[in-house]
């Protein structure tokens, strides 16, 4: 029997973390109590676009306990706007409405007070007198040039129009025997974490200084608060020991924390603004993408797909941020598993008058991958063939990585039919086909759902010089610090805050695993953003292979100290000494204990090898691997690492009632080296489930007058319990050769396909009926609505 | 979140509950809360007084008379659901109540508070309004019933009288033969339905069926008894119970909103309704035929 | 103002307090609890749940001062109290065992939900699990490793009932 690979990598371990939470001991931003707090309550507007003409904030302000009202054009005389992703000068946007509102609910003023009950008492005293606007919804009308444009500074409502063709598009659509083409469109979700976004910030001015702590996940969160606030880098102190009640990408908060560092600093005071659910729905910008794809695929006769055309067209909602960015990750697998040769890809992206959009799991990956996996099922459907045969045939092979894609990013490694075969057996696929046709015998209708897809993982930001050609960035670093102490025992800092992803625990079980010391005796510590190397924090499905790679490259610098000092004091080249559980053992069976090293380097300086610092510390500040180079000719390597997922699920629904129940749901999923297994299957759970909701239930849906109607969670409809069936992973590991361990980013998984596996799963049992659903969420009425459309 | 500021009074008896309804225009009952209290979180519901009736003793009680089964309003969801009384002779609400929220909302949830609020869809309203059971109010020191089958009007609408207070539900003891059927339909399980049907058939040995009870719920304003007299004395069977459930939704209006199109409220009730009767039928099927 | 006494965990907190807060709020904000938390404050979420005389109960859907007579329990009420800090209940470290969370903001609810099904059901089936979780969402895990939790919670419980099995009880 061959020694496992790891002694702790990949191993069931329990995550450090979990011992606070499951004691209620997590340390939320809600859970923090500052001496003299005050309360913000931001008040929504009613209107989904409108002048404001003024304010009256003086009836609000004579009641006890309300110490300030403030307004859009205060906060714009005194912060800079907030950062724009693109080169878009006059989509200007501040925390709160400045002259005019763009959406229902946006933030008109804000009333400080004592209390958050006291600043809802006021906010219905303040008197807003406001002239309706003409207002758009839909993005295809946003597109006209009639329509209104959202801002009126701006011209029009287009944000982002970039036609990318890698390939021989027109001579592979020419040179097929067949060519199909249909619209979907991805439903505007969210993550909709159960913690809402909340921020405290306390302005010291015998300091200079404002402390933030805040529920985040934001790369260069501190930068842009700093920036917008007109401070200096080093006057913002942001607490990274703030525990993050789920994020999945949401968690921005730099208008909220703007509002209330401006607030806590005018007033000198400790300010939190801790959004409710309403406002959390509705105005913390935090809606998912909302995209309409046109898709045209270009195939031969043996299900060979050539290529693609795809328009995406984003509605971004009212203000600019990063969401267009939402479109450019896509780019990094735009043929998804599959050896496409040429793609046309058309990204738009809109304002309107809904709420803004922000980053959600996957960066704009799912939506892509469902278009992508409707285009598989559509020309099976045209050609009779077997979805799960064309996708075989389509799929790149083992032996074609690393795989270039025709829009300039390698594929590191996989092997998807390996995956699929595993799936397959699994399952029972002849099996599962069976209990499929044996519900339709009964009556109901069923159908299985196939999605493979790609999640990009270890983030940098290439999408962005890609999509703007004055952002010149390609740095998009990890660090990890590490200390052992004159008791020899071993800390690691982290630069970040977590929402759930485990960090502590991929951080304790690499060091262990370099060092050869178990994890569970090192501690993680998590330092504010002054005493912070740089990071980017938990974005684009990165840490296990940034993080983890830091903290790896951290623990092999302060291996080869202990190395270089043991070599020293043994009179022995350093190339012949074996390290070993935190010992060193020479070749002739001398050796020193890890104590010894403690003592070496902490209290003989005299016997260190010559010019060596003392002490026992490391550092590493990793880059992105692959990530070196700007884009050129419209074509980038974007991420490093690219783990495969294969959904496989049974689908069946009553035809009068129409609700989906999920009897078997399989995922492969392949994601290299595994840290920790349990955190791996958690996310991928986590994941499917999101995708489910994202499938069936969830939506931010508006009225004709552009009011929110999924405000509330007796609206916006997330699965439960009862929702998510038993699901069954199967593992598979291809280790990635860009990383320390061979490990590929989890965080995203199950979700990047589920959307699409569900949707095929229903389809496929109404196709006999001719039927396409189209859009997400399928909704249960839909179902139902469409097939009774049939049978009249 | 947080609502409005209001006064908080606790009486001990139904005659003070009374008088302070009655001191106050805009005072309201707090039974279990677990609607009202959101809406005051969200400010929908701004009163000046809440009176929470929790505390008064012969709100809490399940009494079995001879003919009756008569529910105190402050009774909880989990309780009646867990009560063998309810069981044995209210067999219809016995499986509405597995319906009804969750866990924690049936903990606190009450059945006068239900019937109170009555949202369109509530799973007990429904059983009360199918079923004609009296609801009993107390105003003015007098007792004042209200037949179920008539008291909901409209979304959060009754017949209640002002600055009544709700005391009791009597329902009918169901007869020792007696078959029921509840299906409701919601995007998850414990979602305000889309639709819902209840139904029950009694019977006696020897006379056969002698009375047939089915409503709907969920799919217009409010809960609907259905008239479904002409299936007495048939045959019952599947073809009988659709052309006679189809008769009787015809005239149901039903209502649109993003969860459902008002077509698939119509569609869905139906098929519940015929469900709800096949399972009420199906119960009784085997003492009929002894 | 109402003078408002609960008792927390088996102690006696008082505070005047506004009759519009809800026990969410009073546990929180006056008893300083903070392991309970506000998901969304509309009784749909459960994050806030806690057990009242033993039932699982919305907190935000309970205003404070109807919560004077009933025994409250909150997640700082399981597990290891004062010096035996840090000793987890089964529950808890069933769920530590099976990565039952992710984030931990919904995992308090959980627990209690799960403490309420497990006195009442010392054998549950995974579809009496589901059933009393389901009114607590939980938006990490897609509840597979929590359901998975809290049956080897119920196992271990039993076992621990079981006079012949080892006993499992910290000590």
């Amino acid at each position: 029997m061959s020694e496992p690979k790891y002694k702790f990598l990949s191993t069931p371990r329990r995550p450090v973390e979990d011992r606070r939470f499951v004691a209620g001991r997590g340390k939320y931003v809600a859970d923090l109590e500052r001496p003299d707090m005050l309360h913000v309550a931001p008040l929504a507007s009613h209107h989904a676009a409108a002048v404001i003409n003024s304010i009256d904030g003086s009836k609000a302000l004579a009641m006890p306990g309300v110490i300030d009202v403030i307004t859009g054009d205060e906060l714009a005389g005194a912060v800079q706007p907030l950062m724009n992703g693109l080169n878009t000068p006059n989509v200007r946007r501040f925390p709160l409405a400045v002259g005019r509102v763009r959406y229902a609910g946006e933030w008109v003023c804000a009333v400080v007070a004592e209390s958050r009950a006291i600043a809802e008492d006021a906010l219905e005293n303040i008197i807003v007198d406001a002239t309706p606007q003409p207002f758009v919804l839909d993005a295809e009308q946003a597109l006209l040039d009639s329509s209104t444009p959202v801002h009126p500074e701006h011209g029009s409502n287009l944000l982002l129009d970039r036609k990318f063709v890698w390939g021989p598009v027109d001579e592979d659509f020419a040179a097929a025997a067949h060519s199909l083409s249909f619209s979907v469109t991805w439903g505007r979700n969210s993550t909709v974490p159960i913690e809402t976004f909340g921020v405290i910030a306390e302005w010291n001015g015998w300091d200079q200084m404002l402390d933030i702590w805040a529920s985040i996940q934001m790369p260069k969160y501190a930068d842009q608060i700093a920036r917008s606030l007109g401070l200096p880098g080093n006057a913002i102190r942001v607490h990274y020991d703030v525990d993050v009640g789920g994020s999945y990408g949401v968690k921005r908060g730099i208008k909220h924390s703007v509002l209330v560092g401006y607030v806590a600093r005018k007033l000198g005071r400790a300010v939190r603004l801790i959004e409710d659910r309403l406002e959390n729905m509705r105005a913390g910008d935090a809606h998912g993408p909302e995209r309409k794809f046109d898709v045209a695929v270009a195939f031969d006769d043996d299900g060979t797909v050539r290529a693609m055309k795809m328009r995406a067209l984003d509605n971004a909602g009212a203000y600019a941020g990063r969401a267009p960015f939402q479109l450019g990750k896509p780019i990094s697998a735009i043929v998804g598993p599959y050896k496409i040769n040429s793609v046309a890809y058309h990204a738009l992206s809109v304002t309107t008058n809904k709420t803004v959009q922000e980053a959600v799991r996957g960066f704009g990956q799912a939506p892509t991958n469902y278009a992508i996996e409707t285009a598989m099922d559509r020309v099976a459907e045209y050609l009779g063939m077997d979805r799960l045969a064309l996708r075989q045939h389509n799929l790149i092979r083992a032996d074609q990585f690393p795989y270039l894609i025709p829009s300039g990013s390698h594929y590191d490694s996989g092997d998807y039919h390996a995956v699929i075969d595993k799936v397959l057996a699994a399952a029972d696929y002849p099996a599962m086909l069976a209990e499929r046709d044996r519900l339709r015998a009964d009556g109901m209708m069923a159908g299985i759902g196939i999605a493979a897809c790609l999640e990009p993982s270890g983030g940098n930001s290439s999408f962005e010089p890609l999509l703007n050609e004055s952002n010149k960035t390609s740095t998009w670093m990890e660090s990890c610090q590490v200390n052992v102490d004159a008791l020899g025992c071993v800390t690691a800092r982290i630069h970040t805050t977590s929402s759930g992803q485990g960090h502590e625990t991929l951080v304790s079980t690499i060091l262990g695993e370099v060092l050869q010391i178990n994890p569970e005796l090192i501690r993680i510590t998590r330092p504010n953003s002054l005493e912070s190397l740089p990071g980017n924090s938990p974005v684009g499905s990165r840490m296990a292979i940034m993080l983890g790679g830091a903290a790896a490259r951290a623990g092999e610098k302060l291996k080869a100290k202990i190395m270089a000092i043991a070599a020293h004091h043994l009179a022995v080249d350093v190339d012949q000494l074996r390290y070993e559980s935190g010992d060193v053992i020479a070749p002739d069976g001398r050796s020193l204990v890890w104590d010894d090293m403690i003592e070496l380097a902490h209290r003989q300086y005299h016997s260190l090898p010559d010019g060596m610092d003392p002490g026992l510390a490391s550092f590493d500040i990793m880059q992105v691997p692959t990530g070196e180079a700007l884009p050129a000719d419209g074509k980038v390597q974007m991420y490093p690492c690219y783990a495969f997922e294969f959904h496989l699920v049974l689908v069946s629904f009553d035809p009068i009632i129409g609700r989906p129940d999920i009897h078997s749901y399989f995922i492969g999923h392949d994601c290299g080296t595994v840290i920790n297994p349990a955190i791996v299957s958690g996310m991928t759970y986590g994941g499917i489930a999101h995708g489910i909701g994202a499938a069936l239930f969830e939506e931010f849906a508006y009225d004709a007058n552009g009011q929110l109607l999924t405000q509330s969670f007796l609206d916006y409809l997330m699965p439960s319990s009862h929702e998510v069936p038993a699901i069954n992973i199967v593992k598979h590991c291809t280790p990635s050769p860009h990383t320390v361990f061979g490990q590929k980013g989890s965080g995203e998984s199950g979700y990047l396909g589920s959307p699409a596996a569900v949707s095929g799963a229903i389809n496929d049992a109404v196709a006999g009926l001719g039927i396409h659903f189209e859009k997400l969420p399928i909704r249960m009425s839909a179902i139902s609505d469409a097939i009774a459309a049939k049978s009249s | 979140m947080k609502p409005v500021r209001f006064d908080y009074k606790r009486p001990a008896t139904i005659d003070e509950a009374c008088g302070l309804l009655v001191s106050d225009d805009n005072a309201r009952i707090l039974a279990g809360g677990q609607s009202l209290i959101p809406m005051l979180s969200m400010r929908l519901s701004r009163p000046s007084l809440l009176v929470d009736i929790a505390h008064i003793p012969e709100l809490t009680s399940l009494v079995e008379t001879e003919t009756h089964i008569e529910i105190g309003a402050m009774v909880r969801q989990a309780n009646a659901r867990a009560s063998a009384m309810v069981k044995v002779h209210l067999p219809l609400l016995f499986k509405a109540l597995a319906f009804v929220g969750h866990p924690p909302t049936r903990a606190r949830g009450t059945i006068g508070g239900s019937i109170a609020h009555a949202d369109p869809s509530a799973e007990i309203a429904l059983v009360a309004a199918t079923l004609g059971a009296e609801i009993v109010y107390r105003v003015g020191g007098a007792d004042e019933i209200f037949d179920a089958s008539s008291f909901f009007i409209g979304p959060m609408l009754t017949l209640a009288p002002p600055a009544g207070c709700l005391t009791k539900l009597c329902f009918t003891k169901a007869p020792a033969i007696c078959g029921t059927g509840f299906h409701e339909v919601a995007p998850r399980k414990s979602d305000y339905a889309l639709a819902s049907a209840a139904a029950q058939i009694n019977a006696e040995v020897g006379l056969g069926v002698t009375g047939i009870y089915l409503g709907v719920g969920s799919v217009g304003d409010f809960p609907e008894p259905l008239d479904v007299d002409g299936l007495i004395g048939t045959s019952l069977d599947d073809a009988v119970i659709g052309d006679v459930v189809h008769a009787a939704m015809e005239a149901v209006e039903t209502v649109e909103d993003l969860h459902a199109s008002a077509a698939y409220r119509k569609r869905v009730a139906t098929e519940l309704a015929i469900r709800a009767l096949r399972d009420a039928r199906d119960e009784i099927s085997k003492d009929l035929n002894q | 103002m109402n003078d408002v006494t609960l008792s927390i965990n088996g102690k006696a907190v008082s505070a005047a307090t506004e009759p519009r807060v809800t026990l969410l709020d009073y546990l929180r904000d006056v008893a300083g609890l903070k392991g309970t938390h506000a998901g969304c404050e509309h009784g749909v979420c459960g994050a806030c749940t806690v057990l009242v005389d033993g039932d699982p109960v919305r907190s935000c859907l309970m205003l404070a001062v109807q919560a004077e007579g009933v025994d409250i329990t909150t997640i700082e009420g399981i597990g290891g109290l004062g010096a035996r800090a840090g000793e987890l209940g089964i529950i808890q470290d069933a769920f530590c065992e099976a990565h039952g969370l992710q984030c931990g903001y919904c995992t308090p609810g959980m627990i209690l939900a799960a403490e309420a099904l497990l006195s009442v059901n010392a054998a549950p089936s995974e579809h009496d699990v589901r059933e009393a979780i389901s009114g607590n969402i939980c938006r990490c895990t897609g509840y597979v490793q929590i359901v998975e939790a809290i049956m080897l919670a119920a196992k271990r419980l039993r076992q621990r009932n079981d006079t012949s099995a080892p006993d499992l009880t910290p000590a």
